[in-house]
């Protein structure tokens, strides 16, 4: 077996991995449909490729097509996929599997699903190597423990034991990459390798990830939703559209000149540091993605696209059109367009006022058995405010909602809405007014709507609960409004969640929760499950209902950016404690607790103008049957004191109006703090700092 | 700010139905419900129809036509589940049409012991005759009647029980679900026959044990299921929304869980309508369930048992079972090919 570097073996210009004109189509039940059209990559030696789209443009099966691994269904109608010059779809399936073995490797999702759950994590690595480079057992145990060194496991010896689910998912995934690197693979296929994991070990992994291709020299197709990731790992990068690659070039070209309409309107839908709720709000892409079976004449982008011309856009497919050398874009008016322009439609707000207080919660704390959900709560959110409680899962946030929608009981504390005690009643003790102030809007959108009733009736489900004495003209009359507030179409009333797309079920999702016209709405991640340009529709919507409404709104989300673009106050939440709260500005300004440092510095940001100041840190959650006597944050923290973090809980340090940072550090180390993000346009302030 | 709303596909414009679920089928819902209301009126109430009672059947068989042309046409995409339908619904166009077809009184001795396809004592007979002289065609269409009446009120029954305690244990839980499991566990732990077999002893034999007798037998399996389905079903978001926009169980059960798990309840139903249909037959053949002279399939076949020995009045005992298995035969391709439907999409 061929043992030299990578480089070595594929020395000079050519490609490693090259597909050309590629194309993939399923087998369904309404005939042939077509996934990938004409798609083309050259993946040079060592080399980051970035593959981004949102859900249904086919990112997943170019890697899929890749590996052949289309399934019973999946066809590859045309094209060639090379690699090291062999072309792949013409290989016997004993040639294939060496080559999925040893020169490619493929990283999924769900590294749960790539681990034999019944097998030791030392015998699945050494199996790789026994098989595949035909070592005895004993030296094979050895490359595996050196190669969870080189992905940064400590502790390799346990670990080695351990079956895959005494791991964490952070450990789960290194694991998995740890084994495809283990064969020395020329090309590696990342298949959204981060979206199952926490911000603060994505980024460890992330970081990882960089580094493979500069240690080992491995050529990297990574395929993910997430532009800011790709921002951070790759030098190239593909936007797909529809089954149709729309724009490719270098990284940092793209991103600082974007020239094509939909990767555009892609860019102005993600909440970067620099937009804002007030001055600059998100613009969405407006209409929906077209399905595969319907794609429109010409560009498929034309129906959604701002700078569509009948006649030129729609009469036949776009081809492929050079920018510069190295950046291409598949739209006809590249020249035509003014690409430094804002985007259209931007629409600015007031400043919402911020009224009485509405929600007071104080000591609450909650605990299963020894698991302590929640501790010591303590904030409060007021009318027409958007409060974030932002962590990582685990933190307890949802613990929370569900003890204030009354489905749990806190242990003790206590949570006053409007005067009245909520702790401990649960929700079918609570009166009608109660529960018609305080609702809910879901994570996921396949699970928010009963699949059974339609639409109609589950939004005037609420006003017949909630609404004093309507006739059903004017259930029926409220339900048609509620629908326009959504901006769905009417005729909505009478369908059936699955002819629905998620965002559109999101939106009734939001309809339903705004019905009662509720004082506080709870919001659980309500847009974490949809893609990129949608997210952006339903959190504008969100928003705007709000303020119309002057509802208080409780935004749970583990996304920082999100949180940032629309929240008036936050409160960081770890390990079922409050970290740091205060007004969003406070909270993404120094100073910051460790924990919020860190957070910030994990989340990806697409924006090229921005640098980020480095934070590391080391390890994952304890586990909250068994947290540290002390500062949760204390087993992780790069500033732990010894001594007194781990034992004694830290008290809570005011910094200017409701500003609140629960830690040992000195408040001047703490006002010590340097940015984390730092903006092109600021970088002369910063700079000050920095020297 | 751009919200456009996105295109509206016109496929399906049920602009005037927001009602639940249930009532989208009130069509079918309907036929089933007026041929087995009248069926059961027929064979188990016919002294409370009075001169009614002749025609009591006939709007039943065209509703069954129709039933069955609806069956066909929805179900175009499983050949087997059309295949099943077929076969049931002949059985039960047979059952309502039997009084208006041009047969000869199933009980009247004619010409005991004729071979099939001989003419005797003036009548032509198809399926020959049995023992005693009566017509075996006119029997065996006769005879699905109340195997199909009391299979199908006694699978209903043992349904409405099932399904009733078996959301109460999924989604209640706690206590509710410790009490109903262990009695269900008793009740399953007993030989089905030994359980049917007792329960008819302890009340005698009519049409009533035997709803109660599969009751007992069947509804611990299907709160079983209803269990399972509705413990998963409980964890989703739309129950929480339900739970907190204050909904009480009852609703939640009935109208947020049950309509979601009636796919795998339909599946089962038509499989446990094919045990409840072998179960009958077999009590009957045991002289436990429905009693002579009516025409019973069970029952044919227990009175041909001696005579049947001998190859030539093998027929006597074919006819009645070959009729008894494709109706089962039936149940059982409807359920798969329903299973084949649901998990295609």
């Amino acid at each position: 077996m061929d043992t030299h570097p990578p480089q070595a073996a594929t020395a000079g210009p050519s490609p490693i991995l090259e597909c050309r004109n590629l194309s993939v189509s399923y087998e369904t039940r309404a005939g042939l449909v077509p996934a990938v059209v004409d798609f083309n990559l050259t993946l040079m030696p060592g080399e980051a490729h970035g593959l981004v789209g949102e859900s249904g443009c086919g990112k997943s099966t170019i890697a899929l097509a890749i590996m052949r691994y289309l399934g019973r269904n999946g066809r590859i109608t045309g094209g060639q996929v090379l690699f090291d010059g062999r072309d792949l779809l013409t290989l016997s399936p004993a040639e294939l599997r060496r080559v999925r073995g040893a020169d490619i490797a493929m990283i999924y999702q769900e590294p749960m699903a790539s681990l034999n759950p019944t097998m030791r994590i030392g015998r699945q690595l050494a199996e790789v190597l026994t098989v595949h480079q035909g070592l005895d057992r004993a030296s094979a145990l050895d490359r595996a423990a050196a190669m969870l060194e080189r992905v940064r496991l400590a502790d390799a010896g346990r670990i080695l034991a351990a079956y895959p689910h005494q791991l964490s998912g952070g450990q789960q995934q290194r694991i998995v990459i740890a084994m495809a690197l283990l064969a020395n693979p020329k090309v590696l296929l990342l298949d959204e390798p981060t979206t199952a994991l926490d911000v603060t070990v994505e980024a460890g992994i992330v970081d990882l990830i960089r580094d493979i291709s500069a240690e080992f020299g491995t050529a990297m197709l990574y395929v993910s939703h997430n532009l800011g990731l790709i921002l951070e790992t790759c030098q190239r990068l593909t936007v797909m559209y529809s089954g149709e690659a729309v724009e490719t070039g270098p990284v940092d070209e793209v991103f600082r000149q974007v020239r094509h309409p939909y990767t555009r309107g892609l860019f102005a839908s993600i909440p970067v540091p620099s937009a804002d709720k007030a001055s600059r709000p998100l613009v969405t892409i407006p209409g929906q993605l077209p399905s595969p079976t319907n794609r429109p004449r010409g560009c498929y982008f034309g129906p959604r696209c701002t700078f569509f011309e009948p006649g030129r856009c729609d009469d036949a497919a776009v081809p492929m059109a050079q920018v510069s050398r190295t950046h291409a874009s598949r739209c006809r008016r590249i020249a035509e367009i003014d690409w430094d322009a804002p985007p259209a439609g931007a629409v600015t707000r007031e400043e919402t006022t911020i009224g009485r207080t509405v929600l007071q919660v104080e000591g609450l704390s909650k605990r299963y058995h020894t698991v302590r959900a929640n501790e010591d709560l303590t904030f409060e959110a007021r009318e027409a405010e958007t409060l974030a409680i932002v962590g990582e899962s685990g933190c307890g946030k949802s613990t929370f909602a569900r003890i204030l929608m009354g489905l749990d009981q806190a242990t003790s504390g206590s949570i006053s809405l409007m005067g009245e005690e909520l702790a401990r009643l649960p929700v079918t003790k609570r009166d009608r007014v109660t529960i018609r102030s305080l609702q809910m809007v879901f994570q996921n959108p396949f699970d928010t709507l009963n699949p059974s009733q339609t639409v109609g009736f589950q939004i005037a489900r609420v006003l017949r609960r909630f609404g004093a004495r309507m006739s059903e003209t004017q259930i029926r009359e409220r339900v048609l409004e509620l629908l326009d507030m959504v901006k769905l179409p009417r005729d909505f009333a009478g369908r059936r969640p699955r002819q629905l797309s998620g965002g559109q079920k999101q939106r009734i999702g939001i309809a339903r929760a705004f019905a009662g016209d509720p004082a506080v709405v709870v919001a659980d991640e309500p847009v974490s499950a949809l893609d990129v340009s949608v997210q952006a529709a339903v959190t504008e919507l969100l928003m705007d209902i709000q303020r119309r409404n002057g509802t208080t709104l409780l935004f749970i989300s583990h996304d920082l950016s999100v949180v940032r673009y629309l929240s008036d106050r936050v409160v960081v939440m770890y390990l079922g404690r409050i970290m740091e709260q205060g007004r969003t500005g406070d909270i993404f300004a120094p100073p910051y607790h460790p924990y919020t440092e860190a957070l910030l510095a994990a989340v990806p940001i697409a924006d090229p103008t921005i640098t980020k100041r480095k934070v590391v840190i080391s390890g994952e959650m304890p586990s909250p049957s068994n947290p540290p006597a002390g500062c949760p944050f204390s087993t992780r923290c790069p500033y732990a004191i010894e001594d007194l973090c781990e034992r004694t809980v830290p008290p809570a340090q005011i910094f200017g109006e409701g500003h609140a940072i629960a830690c040992h550090l000195p408040r001047e180390t703490l006002l010590a703090m340097e940015p984390i993000i730092i903006a092109a346009d600021s970088l002369n302030e910063a700079h000050t700092h920095h020297a | 700010m751009t919200l456009s709303s996105p295109p509206v596909p016109t496929t399906h414009p049920e602009r005037a139905s927001w009602r639940p679920t249930i009532a989208r089928l009130p069509v079918v819902v309907a036929l089933l419900a007026l041929v087995w209301c009248s069926l059961v009126a027929y064979v188990v109430f016919p002294d409370a129809l009075g001169p009614a009672h002749a025609a009591a059947l006939i709007p039943s068989i065209p509703a069954a036509l129709v039933l069955y042309g609806l069956g066909i046409v929805s179900w175009r995409e499983s050949a087997i589940a059309r295949i099943g339908l077929t076969l049931v619904m002949f059985w039960i166009l047979m059952a309502v049409a039997a009084p208006y077809l041009p047969l000869v009184d199933p009980n009247r001795p004619i010409a005991p012991f004729t071979p099939p396809f001989t003419a005797k004592a003036g009548h032509f007979f198809w399926l020959g005759a049995d023992m005693r002289g009566r017509d075996m065609l006119s029997r065996t269409l006769w005879g699905g009647q109340r195997v199909i009446v009391w299979g199908i009120t006694a699978t209903a029954c043992a349904y409405v029980v099932g399904v009733a305690f078996g959301l109460m244990a999924g989604y209640l839980r706690g206590w509710w679900d410790e009490i109903l499991s262990f009695i269900a566990n008793i009740l399953l732990s007993f030989p089905v026959m030994v359980l049917l077999i007792l329960v008819l002893n302890f009340l005698g034999q009519s049409g009533f044990s035997i709803i109660l007798a599969v009751t007992f037998s069947s509804a611990p399996g299907i709160m079983r299921i209803v269990r399972g389905l509705a413990l998963v079903e409980s964890t989703r978001d739309y129950i929480q929304a339900a739970q907190t926009r204050g909904e009480s169980a009852p609703w939640i059960m009935v109208v947020e869980i049950l309509p979601n798990v009636r796919g795998p309840l339909i599946v089962d139903a038509c499989l446990r309508l094919g045990y409840t249909t072998v179960a009958i037959t077999t009590l009957t053949f045991l002289g436990l369930g429905l009693q002579p002279p009516d025409p019973d399939w069970g029952l044919m076949i227990k009175e041909a048992a001696s005579s049947a020995l001998l190859w030539k009045f093998a027929y006597m005992m074919i006819v009645p079972s070959v009729a008894v298995s494709s109706l089962i035969l039936g149940f059982n391709l409807m359920a798969d090919g329903l299973r084949e439907m649901s998990l295609r999409d």
